[in-house]
């Protein structure tokens, strides 16, 4: 269950808000490419980029049925996303993220006040 | 969940910042700092944030929804080389109820004019926390409670 290789992979793959959204809409059953596509405000070539992002990480497969391919959850990957430990790690993930919000604040109120001292 | 078992992970993080590593090292060792950074989770109240940093030193942090379940850290500082790395232990418990004992290497590289970061959590889990039992299965499900770790530090 715990192959880290993996959820590394589901991590990059979720840590972006329009790949989190196509998740979401899969999750309430298989749509086609062009479904996924739909209510996204980009090019379908940005979109299938975000769909093989989704299949390296095995959270999603697509399959092609005649002239529509059609996309679905994989839900054993999903489930190893639920565990504990990868919530354990989204937590760091999201204080490295604050922390990093936080040096750049300073950085920059440090920059103004040189600037001011001038 | 009277179910006795215990899970055993480790997780690597890497980050990179665009500071020198004193600066990054500050933001552990300031308690101010730390607040900032550590234990802000949205809607939740701190009831606790002390921070002794030393070798030895202990830090206690305390919060949780209101009128919801209690989070208390109990952590351990037992190295401490300024600048290069902080190792700590802690036990997280859910009301009265230890749910985890990690152990974390935190380890800071210059790298340019930046910082690279290397941290390690080596961690036992203790009795399905999470509660597999309870759980419902579906994806939305999994969306929520992932987004809702991501978010629950903002």
């Amino acid at each position: 269950m715990l192959n880290h290789p993996q959820l590394d992979l589901v991590f990059q793959a979720l840590a972006d808000p329009t790949r989190r959204d196509m998740v979401e809409r899969l999750g309430r059953g298989p749509q086609s490419v062009s479904e996924l596509a739909a209510p996204l405000d980009m090019s379908l070539p940005a979109v299938l980029q975000h769909l093989q992002v989704l299949e390296a990480s095995g959270l999603v497969s697509s399959e092609k049925t005649g002239r529509v391919r059609m996309c679905r959850i994989e839900p054993k990957v999903m489930e190893t996303a639920e565990s504990w430990f990868t919530k354990r790690r989204a937590v760091w993930e999201r204080r490295f993220d604050r922390l990093g919000e936080l040096l750049a604040e300073e950085t920059e109120s440090e920059r103004r006040t040189t600037r001011r001292k001038r | 969940m009277s179910q006795r078992n215990s899970q055993h992970d480790t997780f690597t993080i890497e980050r990179r910042y665009r500071v020198a590593p004193a600066r990054v090292f500050d933001a552990f060792a300031d308690p101010a700092k730390k607040d900032r950074w550590f234990g802000c989770v949205e809607g939740w109240v701190v009831a606790e944030h002390t921070l002794d940093f030393r070798v030895g030193g202990r830090e206690v942090w305390r919060g949780g929804p209101p009128g919801g379940t209690q989070h208390r850290n109990d952590t351990v500082y037992h190295d401490i080389v300024p600048n290069e790395r902080i190792v700590w232990s802690y036990t997280m418990r859910l009301g009265d109820r230890p749910i985890s004992v990690s152990l974390t290497t935190m380890e800071l590289h210059p790298d340019g004019s930046g910082t690279r970061m290397r941290f390690v959590e080596q961690g036992v889990y203790l009795d399905d926390y999470d509660g597999a039992a309870d759980r419902v299965r579906g994806t939305n499900d999994l969306l929520d409670s992932l987004d809702r770790a991501l978010r629950a530090e903002r």
